[in-house]
C-alpha cells in the first residue's frame, strides 16, 4: 500500500468510524441512563434512512428530508418511550430483550408493508456532489466529507451539552443514581423520554445522512446494530467519549481489515472486541 | 420416583409423540422431527437462561458449530460413523462454549447478553467469511452418517421413521440427563448463582467455574441439537448461526416459561406452531409474531407457563398479586 | 401450583401436536399441481414476484390452462433463505404433492431445492437462479433451466473487454459461488484473449461497503473493471463507483443483473453502462412485444428478464405436457418432449442442450433513457459447457 492509498484509506475508517459513532452514541445513552437493553435500535437507522427516502422524493431535497425527519424522529422516540419502554425500566433485561425483538419484527413488516421491499437510491444533494481529485484517478466524494464534518459537529455538540447543560448534568446523575436524582426533585421520567428521543433521533439521522451513500434497503439495520453493540462494549456503557473512541477504533480496524485481511474481514471487530474483554471487561471507558 | 399426575402427562406426551410417525405423513414426521431438535436446543438453552440466570443471546453459536462439524467431518460421499462424528461435534461445540464463556463470563447484565451476541456473530463470520465452511453458500452433507458397529446395524438414520425415533430418544436422554445434573448438587449451586451470586461467593463457591462449566455444558448439548439438524436436513449454512436463530431459541424459552425443561419443549412446539399458522396465513407473518410478543411482554410477565396460574387465580376470584 | 402449570404445558405440547396432525389431507385431483417456491419478502421480493407472474400470464394466455389441464397452484415464500429451503421445497413436495416445482430466484436455495426434488423424483424447472452447477454437476433428467448459466453472459463480456482491446483488469464480486462463477467465465474467454486478471478482489456476501475496493482499484489503474452484482449491492456499487471519480477514467462492465431492476436506484451513475444477458429491452421480436404488451395489461407493470423466464418455465412444461396427453403422471414422455422444445421465447427462440441449459443468444446492452437498450446480438446459441455433468 502506498502512502497515497494508506490516507485515502484512512479517511474512509474516519468517515464510516464517525457515521458509526452517531448511531452508537445513542445507543450507549439508552444503555447507560435508563439501564435498557434495545435491540430495535438499529431500526431506527433503518426507519431513518426510508424517511430521508420518502422525505427526499417528496420534497426533492434531502436537506428538507432531514430537516422535517429530525422532528419525526424525536416524536417518534418519544411516543415509544412513553407507550413502550417507559414500562420496562423495572422489568428485567430478558424482557427488554424480548420486547425490542418484538419491535424489530414489527418495524420490519410495517416497512415491507408500506414501501415495500425494493431497493432504492437516495440522490446526494447537487451542493455537495461533487468529488475532489485526491489522486490520478481517485477522486473522493465531498459528501463523504460533509458526512464526516456534520457527524463532528454532532460529537462536540453532545460533549458540551452532557457537561456543559443543566439538562447534561441530569442526564450525568441520571446515569449514577436514579433514586438521588429524584430526591432532588428532578423529574426523571423526563429525562428519560428526552434521553431516548435523542438516541433514536440520532440513530435516524444516521440512516438519513447514509442513504445517498449505503442505498436504503431492508433489514439495513441490524449489521449496524451488532457493530453498535460492539462499539458500547468496547467504550463502556454510557460513555458518550468511550462510544466515540470505539467508533472510530471499529472503523480502522473494518476499513483496514478488508483491504490487508479480506478472509477475516468479518471477524475483526469481534477479535479486537475480544482483546478489550480480556483486558478490561467493562469497557475502555466504564465510569465508576 | 413417585408415580404423580405430572408423570402421567410426560408419558402421555411421550406416547403422543412417539405415534407420530405411524400416521404415515411423511412432512408432518418431518416438520415434527425438526421441532423435537429445536426442543434440544431450547433445554439447553433454558439450563442457562432459566436455571443459572444467564440470558445468553448468542446461543446458535454451538448449535451452528456442531451442525458444521458433521458436515466437515464427514467424508463426502460415504457415510462417517455416527459413534465418531456425534461425540466430535458434540464435544466441539462444548469446547466452543467453554473458550467463549471465558471471555463473556467476565461480565454481566447488558454487558452479557450484547458479548454472547457479538461472540455469536464472530462464529457467524468465520463459517461466512473464510473458505472452511463453503462462505454463505453453506455445506452440503450428502450422505447421513451410518450408526453401523462392528458390521452390525443397530438403525438407519436413511429411514425417515428411524431417524424420527433416534431423535426422539435423544430429546428423552438430554432431558433425563438435565434433570438429573439440576438435582445433583452442582446443579444446586447454578440454581443458587441465579437467586443470589453473591450469596454463593461468599459461601464459598467459586462461582465462576460454575458458570463456566454450565454454559459449556448448554454448549455441548446446543450441539447435540446441532448435528441432529444437521443429519435431519443435510444442509447446513452460516445463517444457523444468525443473531435470528439466537433470538428464536429464547423465544421458546421464554414462552414455555423459564427453568422448566418440559416447558422449553413445550415452547418448542408452540413456536413452530405458531410459525406454521402465522405464515399460511399471511406473508406478513413476522408482523402478527412480532405484535404477539410485544403483547406479551407488557401484558404477560413470566410467559406461557405462567398463564395457567393467572387463569387459576382469576376464577378463584383471588387477586393476581401473588 | 406447580403440578398446574405442569399440566398446562403438556396440555399445550398436546394441543400443539394435535393441530399439526389435524392439518393432515390428502386430496386426489385431477388438476395439474403446480409448486411456485419464489420469494415473495425479503431483498428479491420484486424478481421472486415477476417469476410467478409470467408463470401465470402463459397460464391465463391458455385458458387457465396447460397441457389442457386445469391449473392448480400452491406457493410458498422461500425468503431467499437457503437454511429454509429444504424445508420449504418439502413443504411442495410431500405436503402438497405438486407435480412440478417451479423456482426460484437464489442459487443457494436452488441448490436445496434440486436436491429435494432429486430425492423424490420431482420435475423442477429453475425460472432464473443461474449456479452452473444446476446444469453442470447436478444436472438431472428432471432438471430443467429457462434462464441461463451463471458462465453465459460472464463468458460473453470477457470476449467483450477483450475485443475492445483491454489488457488488464480487476474484478470484484461477493464471495458466494454465482459470483465466483461469474468471473470464472469472464476470466476464460478474457484470457483467451490475451487479457489479464491484475487482481481478483472480494468480499463478504452481501456487504455493501465498497469504499475501501475503490481506492485499491485506483491504485491499482487497470484498463478496466469487472464486477458481478446484483440488487440492492448492485445499486450501490454503481453509485459509489460514479462518486469516486472512477466511471469517467476506467470502464466498468459486468454481466447483466448488475442493471436488471436497479436503474432506478442508480440513477444519473448508472448512463451508459454495458453489460451482457440473455434479454434485453427493444428487442426486435413480436413476439416479445406481444408478452410485454399483454404483461404490461394484465398487471400493470412493465416485465423484466424474471418475468420472461417464469414465462418460458411455463412454455416450456406446457409443451412437455401436452405431448404426454396432459398426464403429470407420465413423466418420461414429458421430459423428452421437453428436451426436444423449440420454446419462442420473448428473448428469441431457443432449444436445450443436453443438460437442460438453454442455448440462446446473448445480447450486449447499453443502459439509455433508464433501459438496458441492445446495443447487439453478441453470441448466437451459446451453450453452456455443462462441466462435470454426466448425462
Amino acid at each position: 500500500m502506498d502512502f497515497a492509498s494508506f490516507l485515502i484509506q484512512t479517511l474512509n475508517s474516519l468517515q464510516y468510524g464517525l457515521l458509526l459513532f452517531l448511531v452508537a452514541s445513542g445507543l450507549t445513552l439508552v444503555f447507560g441512563i435508563m439501564g435498557i437493553i434495545n435491540l430495535a435500535h438499529g431500526s431506527f437507522y433503518m426507519i431513518g434512512a426510508y424517511l430521508a427516502f420518502v422525505l427526499a422524493s417528496l420534497t426533492g431535497n434531502l436537506f428538507a428530508a432531514i430537516a422535517l425527519g429530525i422532528p419525526l424522529a424525536l416524536l417518534f422516540g418519544a411516543f415509544l418511550e412513553w407507550a413502550l419502554f417507559s414500562h420496562l425500566y423495572k422489568r428485567d433485561h430478558l424482557e427488554q430483550v424480548l420486547l425490542t425483538y418484538g419491535l424489530i419484527l414489527i418495524f420490519e413488516e410495517v416497512r415491507s408493508l408500506l414501501v415495500g421491499d425494493e431497493v432504492h437510491g437516495v440522490d446526494i444533494p447537487a451542493v455537495f456532489s461533487a468529488s475532489i481529485q485526491l489522486s490520478e484517478v481517485l477522486s473522493y466524494p465531498v459528501y463523504r466529507l460533509v458526512i464526516s464534518a456534520v457527524c463532528i459537529v454532532l460529537a462536540v455538540a453532545l460533549y458540551f451539552v452532557i457537561q456543559r447543560t443543566r439538562l447534561g448534568m441530569m442526564i450525568r446523575a441520571g446515569n449514577h443514581d436514579r433514586v438521588m436524582v429524584e430526591a432532588l426533585g428532578i423529574n426523571i421520567n423526563m429525562i428519560y423520554r428526552v434521553v431516548f428521543a435523542l438516541g433514536v433521533a440520532l440513530a435516524a439521522l444516521a440512516g438519513m445522512l447514509a442513504a445517498p451513500i449505503s442505498s436504503v434497503f431492508p433489514n439495513m439495520g441490524s449489521h449496524v446494530l451488532i457493530i453498535s453493540f460492539v462499539i458500547v462494549v468496547i467504550g463502556g456503557i454510557g460513555s458518550v467519549w468511550g462510544a466515540l473512541v470505539a467508533a472510530l477504533v471499529i472503523g480502522f480496524a473494518d476499513t483496514f481489515g478488508k483491504v490487508l485481511v479480506p478472509e477475516l474481514s468479518g471477524m475483526v471487530v469481534y477479535l479486537v472486541m475480544a482483546a478489550v474483554l480480556l483486558w478490561r471487561p467493562e469497557g475502555i471507558f466504564k465510569k465508576g | 420416583m413417585k408415580f404423580d399426575t405430572s408423570m402421567a402427562f410426560k408419558l402421555l406426551a411421550l406416547v403422543g409423540l412417539a405415534c407420530v410417525p405411524l400416521a404415515g405423513a411423511d412432512f408432518y414426521t418431518e416438520l415434527i422431527a425438526k421441532t423435537l431438535v429445536m426442543a434440544i436446543f431450547a433445554m439447553s438453552l433454558d439450563l442457562l437462561v432459566g436455571f443459572t440466570g444467564l440470558v445468553s443471546f448468542g446461543h446458535a453459536a454451538y448449535f451452528g458449530v456442531a451442525a458444521y462439524a458433521v458436515a466437515l467431518l464427514s467424508p463426502k460421499y460415504e457415510a462417517a460413523s455416527l459413534w465418531y462424528v456425534l461425540p466430535a461435534s458434540v464435544g466441539l461445540a462444548a469446547l466452543a462454549a467453554l473458550v467463549v464463556g471465558i471471555f463473556v463470563l467476565r461480565t454481566k447484565g447488558i454487558y452479557f447478553i450484547m458479548v454472547t451476541l457479538a461472540f455469536a456473530q464472530m462464529f457467524f463470520y468465520v463459517f461466512h467469511d473464510t473458505p472452511l465452511g463453503g462462505g454463505s453458500d453453506g455445506l452440503y452433507l450428502n450422505v447421513k452418517p451410518t450408526a453401523e458397529i462392528a458390521g452390525f446395524m443397530p438403525f438407519d438414520l436413511d429411514n425417515p421413521t428411524h431417524l424420527y425415533y433416534f431423535i426422539l430418544a435423544m430429546l428423552v436422554l438430554v432431558y433425563l440427563f438435565l434433570a438429573r445434573v439440576l438435582q445433583s448438587p452442582f446443579g444446586r449451586v447454578l440454581v443458587g448463582i441465579k437467586s443470589n451470586e453473591h450469596r454463593m461467593q461468599s459461601l464459598g463457591y467459586v462461582t465462576f467455574r460454575y458458570k463456566l462449566a454450565a454454559f459449556a455444558l448448554a454448549g455441548g448439548l446446543g450441539g447435540v441439537a446441532g448435528f441432529l439438524y444437521s443429519v435431519v436436513f443435510g444442509f447446513v449454512t452460516p445463517e444457523l448461526m444468525s443473531w435470528h436463530q439466537s433470538g428464536n431459541v429464547l423465544l421458546m424459552v421464554i414462552l414455555g416459561g423459564m427453568g422448566n425443561l418440559v416447558g422449553a419443549v413445550a415452547g418448542a412446539f408452540a413456536f413452530v406452531a405458531m410459525q406454521e399458522v402465522f405464515s399460511m396465513w399471511t406473508k406478513h407473518w413476522q408482523l402478527a409474531m412480532g405484535l404477539l410478543i410485544v403483547a406479551a411482554v407488557l401484558f404477560m410477565p413470566g410467559g406461557l407457563s405462567a398463564v395457567p396460574g393467572r387463569i387459576k387465580r382469576a376464577l378463584q376470584g383471588g387477586s393476581a398479586n401473588d | 401450583m406447580k403440578t398446574t402449570q405442569q399440566f398446562f404445558g403438556k396440555a399445550a405440547l398436546a394441543l400443539a401436536l394435535a393441530a399439526t396432525c389435524g392439518a393432515l389431507h390428502a386430496q386426489a385431483q385431477p388438476k395439474v399441481k403446480v409448486g411456485l417456491m419464489l420469494p415473495s419478502t425479503g431483498t428479491y421480493a420484486s424478481p421472486g414476484t415477476a417469476i410467478g407472474n409470467g408463470f401465470k400470464l402463459f397460464v391465463t394466455e391458455q385458458g387457465g390452462k396447460l397441457g389442457g389441464r386445469e391449473v392448480e397452484y400452491f406457493s410458498v415464500d422461500d425468503e431467499s433463505d437457503p437454511s429454509k429451503a429444504t424445508e420449504n421445497a418439502n413443504k411442495l413436495i410431500k405436503r402438497d404433492k405438486v407435480d412440478v416445482l417451479v423456482g426460484t430466484v437464489h442459487s443457494g436455495v436452488a441448490l436445496a431445492m434440486a436436491k429435494v426434488a432429486r430425492e423424490n423424483k420431482t420435475l423442477f424447472l429453475v425460472a432464473n437462479a443461474g449456479a452452473d452447477e444446476l446444469t453442470g454437476p447436478l444436472c438431472a433428467p428432471t432438471l430443467f433451466r429457462t434462464s441461463f448459466s451463471a458462465w453465459q453472459p460472464a463468458y460473453a463480456m470477457g470476449k467483450v473487454v477483450a475485443d475492445k482491446g483491454h489488457k488488464r483488469v480487476v474484478t470484484l464480486t461477493w464471495k458466494y459461488s454465482f459470483g465466483q462463477q461469474s468471473i470464472e467465465g469472464f476470466k476464460e474467454s478474457f484470457e483467451k484473449g490475451g487479457g489479464k486478471i491484475v487482481k481478483e478482489m472480494t468480499l463478504p456476501f452481501p456487504n455493501v461497503e465498497f469504499q475501501p475496493f475503490l481506492t485499491e482499484i485506483a491504485a491499482l489503474k487497470p484498463d478496466a473493471v469487472y464486477v458481478f452484482f446484483a440488487g440492492a449491492g448492485a445499486a450501490k456499487f454503481v453509485r459509489d463507483y460514479h462518486a469516486a471519480g472512477l466511471k469517467n477514467t476506467i470502464p466498468l462492465y459486468a454481466s447483466g443483473f448488475l442493471t436488471d431492476g436497479t436503474l432506478d436506484a442508480m440513477g444519473e451513475a448508472g448512463k451508459g453502462l454495458q453489460t451482457t444477458l440473455h434479454y434485453a429491452d427493444g428487442l426486435p421480436n413480436k413476439k416479445d412485444a406481444a408478452f410485454r404488451l399483454n404483461y404490461a395489461k394484465t398487471y400493470k407493470l412493465q416485465p423484466d428478464v424474471y418475468a420472461m423466464q417464469g414465462y418460458d418455465a411455463a412454455q416450456l412444461y406446457h409443451a412437455g405436457l401436452s405431448a404426454a396427453g396432459g398426464d403429470p403422471a407420465k413423466q418420461a414422455e414429458i421430459i423428452k418432449a421437453m428436451e426436444g422444445a423449440k420454446v419462442d421465447s420473448p428473448r428469441g427462440t431457443f432449444t436445450l442442450s443436453k443438460a437442460h441449459n438453454p442455448v440462446q443468444d446473448i445480447y450486449l446492452r447499453e443502459v439509455q433513457g433508464g433501459q438496458n437498450k441492445v446495443v447487439s446480438t453478441l453470441i448466437k446459441g451459446l451453450a453452456d459447457p455443462a462441466r462435470g455433468c454426466k448425462m
